[in-house]
């Protein structure tokens, strides 16, 4: 093949394969999961713009319900004679086995690419490791490893050729995170490489297989003992031929670009004799480690696998050199329990093959294994030369661990943290911002810039923490003459830059600096107090270390070139100014000009503001004189108070101080068990501005306690004696109500360290200050103004004694008394899932189980570190647990089944110990139940008795009865997730949950996007809206789930949406709990993913309902035992055009921008949906008496236990307090 | 009868020409106000501070949140294209000059000077007979004095006629200190015409919810009015293309519009509210009042009642109560 000039571009190790992948196929099915969502979002929005394949045709991209509906297509396409691919990771590969199996054994060419990542076990993890892959090498797929980002081009176009070329499937996978979202300058393939590299005649005798009724086949029969072996062992001749022609491809590829793969690559010493054998990521890290050794006089090398299946025997140990004396296998997986992992396996086998043969001629080399990087774990060139340093020991340690500690099996091998490899001449630059400062995004730039202005060569990776409001930005940026293998974060930076001065209160940012290296800091500071204003830590490393000290006020040139708070180019300008790595002109030049080419086409204005920002920042920095001793009295700021529980201290608190990587194994939960109540120890401290109560207008209706994503706003009545030593300023007023006794007091308090500033409560807030009607009776205040003074008062609030809950009316204001036990969570500021969740909380939290389908509500609600999660005076709080994605309707329902049988236990160990329990107790717990609050607490009043009771009792029944007796209060069963899982990937257990008749309640939380990858689109999406894998607008109207639910007539549905009515939702939780069946809520979330400002969350939810398009609605079958009509439409008849509320999103504008006759087209057939859907909710509620379909609540037989209420015409009116 | 009549430079059918509103949006609107008669159309107004707000609010959420966190690195897709309102108009202008044999006149309303000069060269490319600039201006801050507007405006203009070779029409609003004087710099500035007078928002105040609310109300027959004392003053005095917008309601209003010294009348409320075809009414009343009156021509009566040309030419400059009684007992 001819050579090609070269190109090189910074790509992503996502986008590096996705083009290969999109050039060379005709259909591709996708499914969101990271990380390799970018490489089905960047092929959903090519084939939006009509970008054509290698054949000049746009690929059919679709969506499917989950990966196990991705795999189930590919296969019909595939066998209908299409060219097809795939993206997937972790779990999502794991829902394609059973096709993987079916495409491999059919010998059906196709390719998957995986950006690999840790099933989940004891926890999720969305980070890389080869578990996943590791989990599907039995399929019959071939496995390609790629180890970089230039890697995953390079070897997606070599699968792509192999596979047609094989006739075996193949899965090209490469490291999530380290290598998928890695920036990297790289060589990139032309198409016309990869054209010339596909095999015209494997294409036409894969498109001649596929199945038409033209040459009728017939494939997928049931094959019976007599052939079905035979018939297996038929494809041998294919897996054997596979590594010669992966091979030949590799060859053939390498004439094209002149990179040159082997199917086992060998570097190192000629004649090495202590031999690591990898793949992946790693692969670079310990490329370094052997190159220094090799420098250093050490015999080692490094054998490198990219085609891990078929495993090729001969290729291997021809790679091997046959000086080799010690082999130690590094595999980033974990199989529990196996004798060892499993490349580790291959290794030991191959040898032992090629030995039992003869093809390996020396002696029998010493094979020892290890795992390293699960999850992402650093592995670094040290951790690589310890792997060398065990092989070199007369008894080295197998089965070792490296990159921890673990010091209860021992396994762990210990590294030198002072080893390094990192080149002189490459520049290290260290970036810490905040998610919403664009950092992240001009870092990104800055190495485009580089990539394309100079020869240098560049690379950037990106840490993030797990919160979505507030997150902290680590940005790793390495440029140099060389290309950068380092697939490791700096920990030696000659450039580290502070984009926010609150870091330096909790991070110390200097222990990445290398001697003589600098730091730029971002400072409101005046120049001559920016010293003073930096920690005893910091001030100490930076005399220690000689650092030249930089600053500047980049909100102050940002807001003067009119970009507000977005620093990012000024941060950038100073970045380029003072590193020098090119020089300053032609920098701000090539700065200007990604200006110009992002902006220009869009908006003159954002162009000038940034040049000025660009121009601003030049003459703005300026270096900080570093006093010779430390001035600082301030230290670091601890992550958790001294006061926080033991585990919070030496765990928890670790973890949010960045230092989890060294946690000792002992330190961790063996089974993945976290304690509840945590967020509350960790104040960050996020927003500029919080609010602050005006009592004087105040109309005590508790609506900014309700909206408020992050329960930072409590309301709570108590008695006027408790106010006894309240700090000085703490407010409170009168109680407007009966409810409680005279004199009764009523605070609302905010929790200024926990509030993220989203204004929701501000927006909602009904009481205007008669003088000045901007004002409201709770009002945003700049959050240093009122930090001490409110947290010192949400202090003395939070020990204020709750109200009695027996005593709080079931309505808005009286649930907002209720003890939230859903704390201070991560979510997004202004979330518009978590003020149900809180609501839920604190409704029924003391008596709730949680199962949490993954998604946006499982990360904010269980994300290491902390959990908002929490529990109350008693001790009583939610239980809370993540299964999967696509089981937790199941997950739930299981929940049930075994309180269930617990009950039923418990009831008959009563029956058994009744007469010696006395006084009828056996006979009050047995049976039907109140569910209001009231019911509750005698109940559990009993319980008490009973258990004091059974301690008199010797008998082991008393002991059994004394450990199920929680079991005789009413649980709370809620199965709560988004509708990525509830519309899609859920569905089929979500409606059988739902068939079952049993006591589960439901939550979905609606944003109508699959929020918590990052907004692709689910059966939930609008249409007319744009999503990412509904690029060009979705077509489809959304699915109507809350119909398909009240088709079964015995379920009870609401749809809710709390910004369109706050007391239609509190009813419809408080109903939908005392409903004795299985109850599903819809509710309306607003998100990010939506494109405009959160804090109209509420008012848009309103216009929402006032539209028509989400008509409030709850169906109750115990309303058919009446001869009424279960079905209440809760809102009125459409008030107003859709595009009212829809035009004030990003979501549905931007089609308007992009496609506006096809925007209008879809916009007229989304308002037909509306009326279309009105009209019918009409029909259906206007009709008398119960429609057909409309049963009796539960639909299938109690299973022994009595249902825990009678469906009553009482409890409808859903009052939590009545009885 | 001869309805023709000159308008900055182009010879129109009819003096009768729908002015920009949201009726423009639709090319089969425009066909259809062609067949009702109108002597142009002026089609509905590229807002730059719109275009600007709508891209900067587009490009602020495509962003916000973005690169926070690991697993939603952005919300939604990147656009490869998005035409920001311009292109979207300069598409309505070619495909409203392929329906129409009638002149179309573009309508811009821009904030800067330099959006202004790229614009103009883009509509001007894309076909249309002419440019309205709809130039208006709420002097809040009490550091900018008149002066400071007008200037403004003035430099607005210059650049835009040093742009484009177009035909050119300012529409301005009635509150200036020296109107005839400030319409006269317009002229000296380069326009060809002016457009009397912008119609704007007007802030009101909901007494249920405590905030403001701003739209924009049909127009009432008596708007006409100033139209009528300006046109009159200004006809004759300035070398300027004059047309009447705002408060025309029925063929009277045209005609007594035509007599002041308009030469094109320009409706907008009476259409939204009675529809396109009643542009043809007009159209009707004004021939059979020509024709009753037996003039030949529309030119013939344009002006013939203006302050230079009229039997009482202090009625135009009128402007209170007191004075006009005192004028009566004077006549008597």
């Amino acid at each position: 093949m001819e050579r090609r000039t070269i190109k090189r571009e910074a790509l992503d190790g996502n986008e590096a394969a996705a083009r290969m992948a999109y050039a060379a196929s005709e259909v591709i099915a996708i499914y969101p999961i990271t990380p390799s969502s970018p490489m089905g979002e960047l092929a959903d929005a090519w084939a939006a713009e009509g970008k054509p394949n290698l054949w000049g045709s746009v690929p059919s991209v679709i969506e499917m319900q989950s990966e196990g509906g991705a795999a189930g297509a590919l296969h019909g396409a595939l066998s209908t004679g299409a060219l097809a691919t795939t993206f997937t990771a972790s779990q999502g590969l794991l829902l394609m086995i059973p096709n993987m199996y079916k495409i491999a054994g059919e010998l059906t060419p196709a390719v998957f690419h995986v950006a690999a990542r840790s099933v989940a076990c004891q926890a999720l993890s969305i980070f890389g490791d080869h578990s996943d892959v590791m989990a599907v090498r039995q399929t019959g797929f071939a496995l390609l490893a790629s180890s970089s980002v230039q890697e995953a081009m390079d070897l997606a176009a070599v699968a792509h050729a192999a596979t047609l070329r094989t006739r075996i499937p193949f899965l090209h996978f490469f490291d999530g995170f380290r290598t998928s979202h890695e920036v990297l300058k790289i060589e990139t393939v032309p198409e016309e490489v990869l054209k010339a590299l596909l095999d015209h005649e494997a294409i036409r005798a894969h498109r001649s297989r596929g199945l038409t009724p033209e040459r009728p086949t017939l494939r997928g029969t049931a094959q019976n003992p007599d052939v079905f072996f035979q018939a297996r062992e038929s494809v041998n001749p294919f897996y054997l031929a596979a590594p010669a022609a992966v091979q030949e491809v590799m060859d053939r590829f390498a004439e094209a670009t002149g990179r040159a793969y082997r199917l086992f690559d060998y570097s190192g010493h000629p004649q090495a004799e202590s031999v690591v054998v990898m793949m992946g990521s790693g692969v670079g890290a310990a490329t370094e480690a052997v190159e220094a050794l090799v420098a250093s006089g050490q015999k080692v090398g490094l054998l490198t696998v990219r085609l891990y299946r078929p495993f090729a025997v001969s290729a291997f140990i021809s790679a091997l050199p046959q000086s080799v004396r010690s082999i130690a296998v590094l595999d980033r997986t974990k199989e529990p329990g196996a004798p060892c992992e499993p490349l580790h396996l291959d290794v030991v086998a191959a040898l032992d093959e090629a030995s039992a043969d003869g093809s390996w001629g020396g002696a029998r080399p010493r094979i020892i294994g290890g795992r390293y990087g699960l999850s992402s774990k650093e592995f670094t060139p040290a951790m690589a030369a310890s792997v060398f340093a065990e092989l070199g020991k007369d008894r080295p340690k197998n089965h070792f661990t490296a990159g921890i500690v673990d010091d209860v099996t021992g396994s762990s091998l210990s590294w030198d943290r002072t080893f390094t490899t990192e080149l002189p001449e490459t520049t290290r630059a260290v970036f810490y911002g905040l998610g919403s400062d664009g950092t992240v995004g001009a870092n990104k730039n800055s190495i485009k810039i580089i990539a394309e202005e100079t020869d240098l060569f560049a690379q950037g990776y990106f840490v993030y923490d797990s919160r979505k409001a507030g997150s902290t930005t680590v940005s790793h940026l390495r440029f140099g003459p060389a290309p950068i293998r380092s697939t490791y974060l700096i920990e030696s930076a000659d450039f580290v830059a502070c984009h926010q001065e609150s870091f330096l209160t909790t991070l110390d940012l200097l222990k990445v600096a290398r001697p003589g290296g600098v730091f730029l800091l971002n400072t409101t500071a005046a120049p001559e107090r920016v010293w003073d204003t930096l920690p005893v830590e910091m001030q100490k490393a930076m005399i220690e270390k000689k650092i030249r000290f930089y600053s500047i006020d980049a909100g102050a040139v940002a807001e003067k070139a009119g970009l507000g708070r977005r620093i990012n180019t000024v941060m950038q300008t100073c970045f380029f100014a003072i590193s020098g790595l090119i020089p300053r002109d032609l920098a701000v030049e090539a700065i200007k000009d990604t200006i110009r080419k992002t902006y220009g086409a869009k908006s003159d204005r954002i162009v000038a503001m940034n040049c000025a920002a660009v121009d601003g920042a030049l003459p703005a920095f300026y270096e900080v004189p570093v006093p010779a001793r430390v001035t600082a009295t301030r230290t670091l700021r601890p992550p958790v108070p001294k006061t926080a529980p033991d585990f919070v201290q030496r765990v928890t608190g670790r973890i949010i101080a960045g230092e989890g990587d060294l946690l000792p194994v002992s330190a961790l939960p063996v089974d993945g068990t976290w304690p509840t109540s945590t967020a509350k120890w960790e104040k960050r401290n996020i927003a500029l501005e919080v609010p602050v109560w005006d009592e004087a207008w105040c109309i005590q209706c508790n609506k900014c306690a309700l909206v408020c994503p992050h329960a930072a706003i409590r309301a709570k009545a108590y008695p006027t004696e408790a106010l006894h030593g309240a700090p000085a300023g703490f407010k409170a007023l009168e109680w407007k109500g009966h409810e409680f006794p005279a004199g009764t007091k009523y605070t609302i308090q905010v929790a200024p360290e926990d509030c993220t500033g989203c204004a929701l409560c501000v927006e909602v807030c009904p009481a205007k200050n008669k003088t000045e009607t901007r004002l409201k009776a709770i009002n945003m205040i700049p959050h240093p103004e009122v930090v001490e003074r409110e947290a010192r008062n949400f202090e003395f609030f939070l020990a204020l004694p709750e109200a009695d809950r027996a005593a709080v009316p079931a309505n808005v204001k009286g649930s907002q008394l209720l003890e939230p036990l859903f704390e201070f969570s991560g979510a997004c500021a202004g979330c518009g899932e978590t003020p149900y969740v809180k609501l839920l909380s604190q409704l029924f939290g003391d008596r709730l189980l949680v199962a949490n389908a993954t998604g946006c509500s499982s990360i904010y609600g269980g994300n290491l570190p902390t959990t908002p999660w929490s529990s109350d005076r008693n001790g009583r709080g939610p239980a809370w647990s993540n299964s999967l994605f696509e089981d937790n309707a199941e997950f739930g329902l299981g929940f049930r089944l075994s309180l269930d049988a617990q009950r039923r236990r418990a009831e008959q160990l009563l029956h058994a110990l009744a007469d010696r329990l006395g006084d009828g107790i056996a006979t009050d717990l047995i049976g039907q139940e109140t569910t209001d609050e009231a019911g509750i607490s005698r109940r559990r009043d009993r319980v008490a008795i009973l258990r004091k009771r059974l301690a008199k009792i010797d008998d082991p029944e008393a002991r059994e009865l004394d450990q199920l007796a929680d079991a005789l209060v009413r649980k709370s069963v809620w199965i709560v997730g988004g509708d990525g899982w509830a519309y899609d990937i859920g569905y089929g257990g979500l409606d059988h949950v739902l068939a079952s008749g049993r006591d589960v309640n439901v939550l979905v939380l609606d944003t109508e996007v699959y929020s918590n990858t990052g907004g692709q689109a689910s059966k939930a999406t609008p249409r007319a809206a744009v999503a990412k894998f509904a690029s060009a607008g979705k077509p489809t109207p959304r699915k109507d789930l809350a119909l398909l639910a009240m088709s079964y007539g015995n379920v009870y549905v609401a749809r809710v949406a709390m910004g369109g009515s706050d007391a239609h939702t509190v009813k419809a939780f408080l109903e939908a709990e005392d409903f004795p069946g299985p109850s599903i809520i819809i509710a309306y979330s607003h998100c990010i993913a939506h494109g405009y400002n959160m804090q109209q969350g509420m008012q848009q939810q309103k216009l929402a309902v006032q539209t028509g398009y989400w008509p409030l609605l709850r169906w109750d079958p115990r309303r058919a035992e009446t001869g009424e009509n279960p079905l209440q439409l809760d809102s009125r008849a459409p008030q107003m055009p859709l595009q009212e509320y829809a035009y004030r999103e990003t979501r549905y504008r931007m089609l308007t921008l992009s496609r506006p006759e096809e925007a209008k087209r879809l916009m007229t057939l989304a308002q037909h949906d509306v009326d279309e859907k009105w009209r019918r909710l009409e029909q259906m509620a206007s009709s008398p008496g119960p429609p057909p379909g409309a049963g009796p609540p539960g639909g299938s037989p109690k299973q022994g236990v009595a249902p825990p209420s009678a469906p009553a015409a009482a409890t409808t009116g859903g009052g939590r307090n009545g009885s | 009868m001869d309805l023709r009549t000159r308008y900055l430079g182009l010879t129109l059918t009819s003096p009768l020409v729908p002015s920009a509103s949201p009726l423009s949006e639709k090319i089969e609107n425009l066909r259809r106000m062609e067949d009702a008669g109108a002597g142009a159309v002026v089609l509905h107004s590229l807002f730059e501070e719109q275009i600007e707000q709508e891209s900067q609010t587009l490009l602020h959420y495509l962003d916000a949140g973005t690169e926070s966190n690991a697993e939603s690195l952005s919300w939604l897709p990147m656009p490869s294209e998005q035409r920001f309102g311009v292109d979207e108009y300069l598409e309505h202008v070619r495909r409203a000059k392929q329906a129409l044999g009638i002149p179309v006149i573009a309508s811009l309303n821009g904030a800067t000077p330099g959006w202004w000069v790229k614009t103009a060269g883009r509509v001007q490319q894309a076909g249309a007979d002419a440019i309205e600039l709809n130039l208006y201006h709420v002097a809040a801050d009490p550091e900018t004095t008149s002066a400071d507007v007008e200037e403004r405006l003035l430099e607005i203009v210059r650049e835009f006629r040093s742009a484009t070779t177009l035909p050119m029409a300012v529409k301005i609003g009635p509150y200036f200190s020296a109107l005839a004087s400030f319409a006269r710099e317009l002229t000296l500035a380069g326009t060809d015409g002016l457009v009397l007078f912008n119609r704007f928002f007007q802030p009101d105040i909901d007494l249920e919810a405590l905030e403001t609310r701003s739209n924009v109300q049909l127009s009432t027959p008596n708007e006409m009015r100033v139209r009528l004392r300006w046109i009159a003053i200004l006809r004759g005095r300035i070398q300027a293309s004059l047309a009447a917008t705002g408060g025309v309601h029925d063929w009277e209003d045209a005609a007594k519009l035509l007599l002041a010294g308009a030469d094109v009348v320009m409706l907008c409320s009476a259409l939204l509210r009675l529809g396109i075809p009643y542009l043809g009414e007009v159209k009707d009343g004004l021939s059979r009042w020509l024709s009753e009156r037996d003039y030949e021509s529309v030119e013939q009566m344009k002006g013939s009642m203006s302050q230079l040309a009229c039997q009482n030419p202090t009625a135009f400059e009128r402007a209170s109560y007191i004075k006009a009684i005192t004028g009566y007992h004077l006549a008597v």
